[in-house]
Order: structure tokens, then C-alpha cells, then sequence
């Protein structure tokens, strides 16, 4: 299980790297540092919904319109990743995921590596019954990016960059 | 249409669009299209995935009745309105009707193409309404006021520098912007700010689950996801067939679109939103509420369009065009498309070679007849397409249609009795000639060389220019006096059947039969010195000349006799051998749509590509040494149609087992396409596809080899590109002759 698991990891880790999209290990324990290295200040984010991590003191948990714009750094959780694409599943919610996905510069997913899918159609097969729940998702790839003012352009309306927070499987190894 | 002022006019068009739109275009085109085939190389399962693509959409289609009624019981139980318009002005009003309601000041766009040819912009705009594209592409244009030139990329046409000039001329700024960043940063500003004081927020739908309501936006910049969920009012508009079963569905799609699309695995953002979704809205007037404690009342209307799309259900013909999932590979691998984007190749609203069923579908005749000719048949557009539409088939039925529109009043004097009662009489008269090709080759035939030089008179050029759009600058192919079955029939047989190890009979199509004799005679050697016993039987023309202008009956009429005279060879165990690549295509694909099922696929699975059945001879124990070994490295064409069948790899291997080092170009078509060159509102067209070809063939490593092509179109073409002749590879290969 933990083989697989790890191949898995290596695979998203390798699509990671294709779409220069950064990526930290963290065990539970360290998120926080781990986090601090990584974003820029000010910082908004949606509650993590992981056992054993939570969001710091230091970023603001209950954004609004204004501090969402003032932030440069957004933190939200992402429900699975695709190992064959390097894409985060990033679930609508009522607290503003979506917003604090988009909008700030930088934006930095938060996965457990035990969500870490193959493909596509596993993706797929699991998002299903959600969606017919009457949720949302977005399959996020890389940062926002557009090529139509002449030749490719990071940020276009969306985060100029993306860093990906792998919690490891804790007390499993 | 077929008058000379009316081909003049078009010609110069063409030329306009080639000066000022031809760079841009083919630049990013032809990179879309290099990306395409790096990013499906890459998908293991890439066939199966289309076939899968292709089979959800058969069975969507199929049941789009019965979906539509759940997706609207699907949505409406999840909170939103469904509203199914017959017609663009019946969903222009009901649009209208929620900006109205809404009192809306501004509705933001992210890009939809069914809003384009809803043409909901105007109609809003008439409102009073301030309608803002978000899509920095679509953005470019409304600054223009141009419109899309291609259906994914919609500004491919303007380079940095006049998007640049434009905005410099057309916004106040502090500073000039300059690079592709500080335009991106420029209107990523100002867009952002007009998203935030949106009343409405209006996107398109690539997909719709009946099961969940979902609708799937494929998008890289952001602005949909922002479009949907900043305003409290969200209006996706989508066309009927863009229903699909279930969730479970999407996953092909979502591998396969843009990787045929613009060649990327897959783009940034796949929105799968169910609306009205949970996300609190992004309300400026009360800022410091945070979004957590909002309870917003969100409002999601769903604009299904039918505008004809019922009707070309019910059509078997225009039916495979709904399965289009507007991806943009038909447009990216196409020559034709490469040279001049949509605002040539297009209609009303869409461009590229699937445009001719959306157009004829939702706009009628008039917005194709000015572009259908366009696509020549060359068929690179079929293997790209991810859901498998036989997209040529749809622009030659199309055509036929648009032919027998035609005024018959027109033209009937002088071509009567060439053209079979099945066309109309009153078809253009520059389609009739090209379409009875083979009546022409037989009569240049039999007065040649007389015909050759009478042809080539200055007077005759520019009444071949003026009556029928003949163009006086491309040489007239020249006719044989003898022709390949005259020569044969006296020659007779050198490996007698009963010592021979096959039989062989050599198709001898119009152009090898008639004018290129000397290749026919080539591969009546190469085969006998391969101990293949050689017939040339009476067969006529495939029908890919008629084809090729719209002529279907009489298409349809060749492709039976051609069987009939075939049928018994079959019968007796005799391989079928075509010199021709387009013949050979009409057997292995389009007599699928003009023979029963049986005929086609005996005579599909009895015919051979000429060095494909040479290869097939070699790896089953010929003697190579029999052949002639090529002198020269060799700078090889093959052929549009033959590639489309997989066969151009037999020719590069024939030829390297013969020790020829072979440099291979990778361009989708020469720019001939039979007799689309010869014409002349399109010859300087032809000519700019071809320049691609010939800049592979000058290059340093291909400028001193033997010149060598499958296709007759592409033979003469390269024969006009280059200072050195074309030859048919059997030519290379023939141990009695040599090029």
C-alpha cells in the first residue's frame, strides 16, 4: 500500500514539476513552518478540514471582499490530486474556497497525500456522486495562464503561481 | 458566384486576409497543431479514448429528448431555471427579459461561442445594458470590434504589436504598454474591475450533465470561474447538444479536448459547476462582510438553443456535426486554415472544417456557399477530429446541397452533355470541368499533341481564366497521345500468370491513365520484376473529381461502375493496386458512403496503395535486388489523403530497404487538392500552402535530393514550387527506367 502510494506521489510530483508548479512534504506536525516558507504576506484562506492541521493564527480564516483583495497569498484545501496531470480538485464551499483559490497571486493547495487519485477517470468516478449532491469542483492545472496578447502569460484573471502542500500519511510508516 | 468579377473579388479578399492576418494566423495554428500531435503521442489510449468520445455522443444525441427533459428536472430541482429557445431571437429575449428583471447595468462574458452566434451582445447593448468580455482573446476583439477568427483562440489573427497599437490608441494610459505581460497585467486590471461591478454573469457550457446539472467550462485564464461566481445572477447559454448522460461521461472529454484543441494535456481550469453553486458571491457594496457569513440568494438560468440543431438531428447527413465538441483541431490541421484563420475559412459565427455543418445547420446556405470551397478534401482534419466526424463527407454533401441551389437557368449551353442528368444543369460551370475531369482527359487524349499547345496559347489561357476561372498562371498538365492502357495493350503481359506469384490489377486512374503515363509504365515494371503477374483492365474514373466539387450522383454512379468492373477480379483472388492516393481513398473511405456495405469492404480490403503492395511483395520474400536502387537521397511528400489511411510509412520503408537515405515533410497538404490550384480565386491561396512545403524542400537539408511525391496534385504543385522535377516514388524504384 505505502509502495503504491509512493509511486503515486512520485507520478504527481513528476506533473507537478512539468506544469513549474512547486510542491513541499510536510508532516502534520511541521505545516505550519512549512506553510510560512512558502506564502507572502497578507494571507487568507478557507478552514483545512484534516484531522491534526489547522490553518495558523497568522492567516486570515474569515476573509472578505476587502481583505481578499489586499491579500497577495490564498490557502485552501484541495479534496484530491491527479497524479497523471498534476491537477488539485478544489471543492466549492460556502466559506469562499473558491474566491481565496482565485483571486490573490499566489495560490497554495493543501492535499493529503492518501488523496492522491491516478488518472482522470478515477478522478472522475469520485467526483460523481458529489456533483449529482449538487456540489461544485474545479479541476485546477498549474496557474491561471493565457497566450492571447502574443505568447504565454502567467495570471491571466486567476494566481500567477501555485504551490502544492502535501501532508504526509501520518503514523502509517 | 461563378461569375469572373465574383472570383476576382474573391481572390483579392483572400489575398487581403493572406498580407494581413496570414502570419499571425499560421503562426499560432500551426503551433496548436505541432502541440496536438505531441500531446495525444503522449495519451497511451489516445484511439480508444475517441472511439469512447465518439460513442457517449452517438448515444446523447440519440436520446436528446429524453435528456433534455432530465437535465431541466435535474436543474430545476437543484434551484435553477431552464429555458429551451427555439430560435436565437427567442433566447435573446428571454436573456433580455433577466436583465431587465435584474435591473442589470453590466453583464460580464467569458467566451462562448453560442453566445456569438446568438449575436446576444447587440441585443443586449440595445437594452442600454454595458456587455464586457472577460476573455482577454474576446477582449482584444470587442476593443476592434472584429470578430472571432478562430473558435478556441478568437484573436489569433493580431499579433503583440497591433494588440498593442490598439490598446496604446485606444485607452488613456500613463505609459505605452509594449509586452504580451503588461498587456496581459493591463486588462487583467481593468477587466477585474468590471467583473466586481457586474450585475450578471453570462458564460457558455462545453458539456451538461443530465444526472447532476453540471455544467463543465474549459478555461485557462479564470474568467469564467469569475464570471460564474462573483455576480448573484449566473445565465450559461449552450446548445441542446451539449447534454450528455452523466458525470461518469466527461472524463474522455476532458483528456481529449485540449490536447486536440490547442495541444496542452489538458487546460488550466475545468469548471464543474453546479449551480447555483455554494460559493458566496463577491458582493463590493458590503466589503467587509466576510464570505463566510453571507446567505446569498443565487439565481442560475440555463439557456438551452435549439436554432436548427433539432433539424440536423433529423438530418443523417449534417446528425455527426452535433457531436462536435469545438475543439479547434479540424481548423488547426488544416493548410487551407493555416494560410488564412476563420475570417475566410467561416461563416457567420464558425470557422474551420467543421464550420460548413454548424453553419448550413444554424444559418442556412448563404452563410457556407461563401466558404465551403475552402475545404478541398484533403481529410488531415478526420484523424484529428476527437469525435470522429467524417468532417470532408459533411463539406461535400454541403456542397452538393449548394449546388443544386444553384439558379439553373445558368450555363446549361455549352456543358450538357459531359454532366450526367443526376446534376443539375444548373451547376457552375468551373465545377462541371473539373468534375468531368476524366470527358476532358479523353479528348486532350486523343488530340494530343495538338490539344497541349492549343492549350497553352495565350488567347485560350484567359478564356480557360475568364469562362471558367481557369488561373493563366498555373501550367496546364499536359496529355499523352498514348495512354497507359493503349500502352500495355500492345505490350502485353512479361510474367505470365501461370508463373506468376500474384495477379495484379493495376488501377489506371485518369491522371496515370491520360497524363502520367510514364509512372503507370513504371509500376508495370516494378510489379513484373517482382514476379507479380500485371493487368491494366477498362476501369474509369473513381469519382473523386466529381466528389470533389459536390457532384454526388455522379460520384455515386462511377463508384458502382468501378466496382462492377472490378468485382470479378476480386472474385478470382487479383489485388487491386492504385497508384493514385485519392483514388485509393475513395475506395478505403468515401465508397463507403456510395456502395452497399460488401462491395465496399471487398473492395476496401482488396486494394493496395502501389508501394504498400510493393512492401507487402518485399516482406513476403521478393527479391529487393529486382528493384532499382535510388542514386540520390531522396526528399519525400506523401500524400494528404494517404496519410490519412496510415500509408505513407510503406513508401519511406520500401525505399530505405533499398539503402535511400529519405528526409519526409510533415506538412498536412501541398496545396494542390486536385483541382483547387488550378482555380483562380484560389491559386495565390494554393500557393502560400505551398510555400511551407517548399521551404522543408530548400532547406539546407533537403535542397539537393531527388524529389519525390505519391499524390499527382502534390507532383505538380512541387513542379511549380521548385526548380527540380516531382517524380512518383516507382518511378525511383524502377529498374527500367531511373529518375
Amino acid at each position: 500500500m505505502s509502495t503504491e502510494s509512493g509511486s503515486l506521489r512520485r507520478r504527481f510530483q513528476d506533473s507537478l514539476a512539468d506544469l513549474e508548479v512547486s510542491v513541499s512534504r510536510t508532516e502534520p506536525a511541521s505545516f505550519e513552518a512549512t506553510l510560512e516558507d512558502v506564502v507572502d504576506d497578507p494571507v487568507v484562506g478557507t478552514p483545512l478540514p484534516f484531522d491534526g492541521v489547522s490553518l495558523p493564527a497568522w492567516v486570515d480564516e474569515e476573509p472578505s471582499p476587502r481583505t481578499l483583495e489586499a491579500a497577495t497569498t490564498g490557502v485552501t484545501a484541495a479534496s484530491f490530486g491527479i497524479a497523471d496531470y498534476g491537477s488539485v480538485v478544489l471543492p466549492s464551499t460556502e466559506d469562499g474556497a473558491e474566491q481565496v483559490s482565485l483571486f490573490p497571486d499566489l495560490h497554495v493547495a493543501v492535499l493529503r497525500e492518501a488523496d492522491l487519485v491516478p488518472d482522470m477517470p478515477t478522478a472522475i468516478d469520485r467526483l460523481g456522486p458529489a456533483l449529482r449532491d449538487g456540489d461544485s469542483a474545479i479541476l485546477a492545472t498549474g496557474p491561471s495562464a493565457t497566450a492571447d496578447m502574443g505568447s504565454l502569460v502567467k495570471g491571466a484573471h486567476g494566481p500567477k503561481a501555485v504551490h502544492v502542500v502535501l501532508l504526509e500519511e501520518g503514523g502509517d510508516e | 458566384m461563378s461569375k469572373p468579377d465574383d472570383r476576382r473579388a474573391k481572390a483579392a479578399r483572400i489575398r487581403h486576409l493572406l498580407e494581413t492576418e496570414g502570419d499571425a494566423v499560421e503562426a499560432n495554428t500551426a503551433g496548436f497543431n505541432r502541440g496536438r500531435y505531441e500531446a495525444v503521442a503522449d495519451l497511451e489510449s489516445y484511439e480508444e479514448l475517441k472511439g469512447e468520445a465518439r460513442g457517449i455522443k452517438e448515444d446523447a444525441i440519440e436520446r436528446l429528448p429524453e435528456l433534455l427533459e432530465q437535465v431541466t428536472q435535474t436543474v430545476e430541482a437543484n434551484g435553477g431555471t431552464v429555458y429551451l429557445a427555439d430560435d436565437a431571437a427567442d433566447a435573446n429575449r428571454y436573456i433580455r427579459e433577466i436583465a431587465a428583471e435584474k435591473e442589470a447595468d453590466r453583464v460580464v462574458k467569458s467566451k462562448s461561442m453560442t453566445s456569438e452566434e446568438l449575436e446576444v451582445n447587440d441585443a443586449l447593448e440595445g437594452d442600454g445594458v454595458d456587455v464586457v468580455e472577460t476573455d482577454l482573446g474576446e477582449w482584444v476583439l470587442q476593443v476592434a470590434d472584429e470578430s472571432p477568427s478562430h473558435i478556441v483562440a478568437p484573436a489569433i489573427h493580431r499579433s503583440r504589436a497591433e494588440i498593442a497599437r490598439l490598446f496604446n490608441d485606444r485607452f488613456d494610459l500613463e505609459e505605452p504598454l509594449e509586452t504580451a505581460e503588461e498587456l496581459t497585467m493591463f486588462a487583467r486590471e481593468r477587466l477585474g474591475e468590471q467583473i466586481r461591478e457586474a450585475d450578471v454573469g453570462m458564460t457558455g457550457a462545453n458539456f451538461i450533465t443530465a444526472d447532476s446539472g453540471t455544467i463543465m467550462l474549459v478555461t485557462s485564464e479564470g474568467n469564467a470561474r469569475k464570471t460564474a461566481v462573483v455576480p448573484d445572477t449566473h445565465v450559461a447559454v449552450a446548445g441542446i447538444e451539449k447534454v450528455v448522460p452523466s458525470v461518469e461521461d466527461l472524463s474522455p472529454f476532458i483528456e481529449l479536448i485540449g490536447r486536440s484543441g490547442t495541444g496542452q494535456d489538458i487546460t488550466s481550469y475545468i469548471s464543474l459547476l453546479t449551480p447555483p453553486v455554494e460559493s458566496p458571491t463577491v458582493d463590493i457594496d458590503e466589503p467587509d462582510v466576510a464570505f463566510a457569513e453571507r446567505e446569498d440568494d443565487r439565481d442560475f438560468h440555463l439557456v438551452l438553443i435549439d436554432n436548427g440543431r433539432t433539424a440536423m438531428r433529423e438530418d443523417d447527413q449534417l446528425r455527426e456535426t452535433l457531436y462536435c465538441i469545438r475543439c479547434s483541431a479540424c481548423a488547426n490541421s488544416c493548410a487551407n486554415f493555416q494560410s488564412v484563420g476563420g475570417h475566410a475559412f467561416g461563416g457567420e459565427t464558425y470557422s474551420g472544417g467543421i464550420a460548413t455543418g454548424w453553419e448550413a445547420g444554424v444559418h442556412g446556405a448563404d452563410s457556407v456557399a461563401e466558404f465551403n470551397d475552402l475545404c478541398t478534401g484533403c481529410s488531415r482534419c478526420v484523424n484529428a477530429c476527437p469525435v470522429e466526424i467524417d468532417i470532408p463527407w459533411i463539406n461535400t454533401v454541403v456542397r452538393d446541397r449548394l449546388n443544386h441551389g444553384v439558379d439553373p437557368d445558368r450555363f446549361e449551353f455549352l456543358y450538357d452533355e459531359l454532366v450526367p442528368d443526376e446534376e443539375p444543369s444548373g451547376l457552375d460551370l468551373q465545377k462541371r470541368l473539373f468534375g468531368n475531369y476524366e470527358t476532358l482527359a479523353k479528348l486532350g487524349s486523343a488530340t494530343a499533341p495538338l490539344a497541349n499547345r492549343v492549350a497553352e496559347l495565350g488567347p485560350v489561357r484567359s478564356l480557360l481564366e475568364r469562362s471558367v476561372g481557369v488561373d493563366s498562371r498555373r501550367p496546364l498538365p499536359a496529355f499523352e497521345r498514348e495512354t497507359l492502357r493503349e500502352w500495355y495493350d500492345e505490350r502485353g503481359p512479361r510474367v505470365a500468370a501461370s508463373e506468376a506469384d500474384r495477379e495484379v490489377v493495376l488501377y489506371p486512374d485518369t491522371y496515370t491513365n491520360y497524363v502520367d503515363v510514364d509512372r503507370g509504365k513504371a509500376a508495370v515494371r516494378v510489379l513484373e520484376a517482382l514476379d507479380v503477374h500485371v493487368t491494366v483492365p477498362n476501369v474509369g474514373e473513381s469519382g473523386r473529381a466529381p466528389l470533389s466539387q459536390g457532384m454526388i450522383a455522379t460520384a455515386d454512379e462511377q463508384a458502382s461502375e468501378v466496382y462492377a468492373a472490378l468485382a470479378e477480379h476480386l472474385d478470382a483472388g487479383r489485388d487491386v493496386v492504385v497508384i493514385e492516393p485519392s483514388d485509393l481513398a475513395m475506395f478505403h473511405r468515401e465508397y463507403e458512403k456510395l456502395l452497399p456495405e460488401r462491395s465496399f469492404e471487398r473492395l476496401r480490403d482488396g486494394s493496395y496503395e502501389v508501394l504498400e503492395y510493393v512492401y507487402g511483395c518485399l516482406e513476403n520474400g521478393a527479391d529487393p535486388a529486382a528493384l532499382r536502387a535510388p542514386e540520390k537521397p531522396i526528399a519525400y511528400h506523401s500524400h494528404c489523403q494517404q496519410r490519412t489511411l496510415g500509408l505513407e510509412a510503406y513508401t519511406t520503408a520500401v525505399l530505405e530497404e533499398l539503402d535511400a537515405d529519405v528526409f519526409e515533410s510533415d506538412v498536412e497538404c501541398c496545396g494542390m487538392a486536385g483541382s483547387f490550384g488550378y482555380k483562380q480565386e484560389y491559386y495565390e491561396l494554393s500557393m502560400d500552402v505551398g510555400d511551407r512545403l517548399r521551404d522543408q524542400f530548400e532547406s539546407p537539408t533537403a535542397a539537393d535530393r531527388l524529389v519525390l511525391a505519391s499524390g499527382t496534385s502534390c507532383e505538380d504543385q512541387l513542379d511549380d514550387l521548385l526548380e527540380r522535377e516531382a517524380s512518383h516514388p516507382v518511378e525511383a524504384i524502377d529498374p527500367g527506367g531511373g529518375v
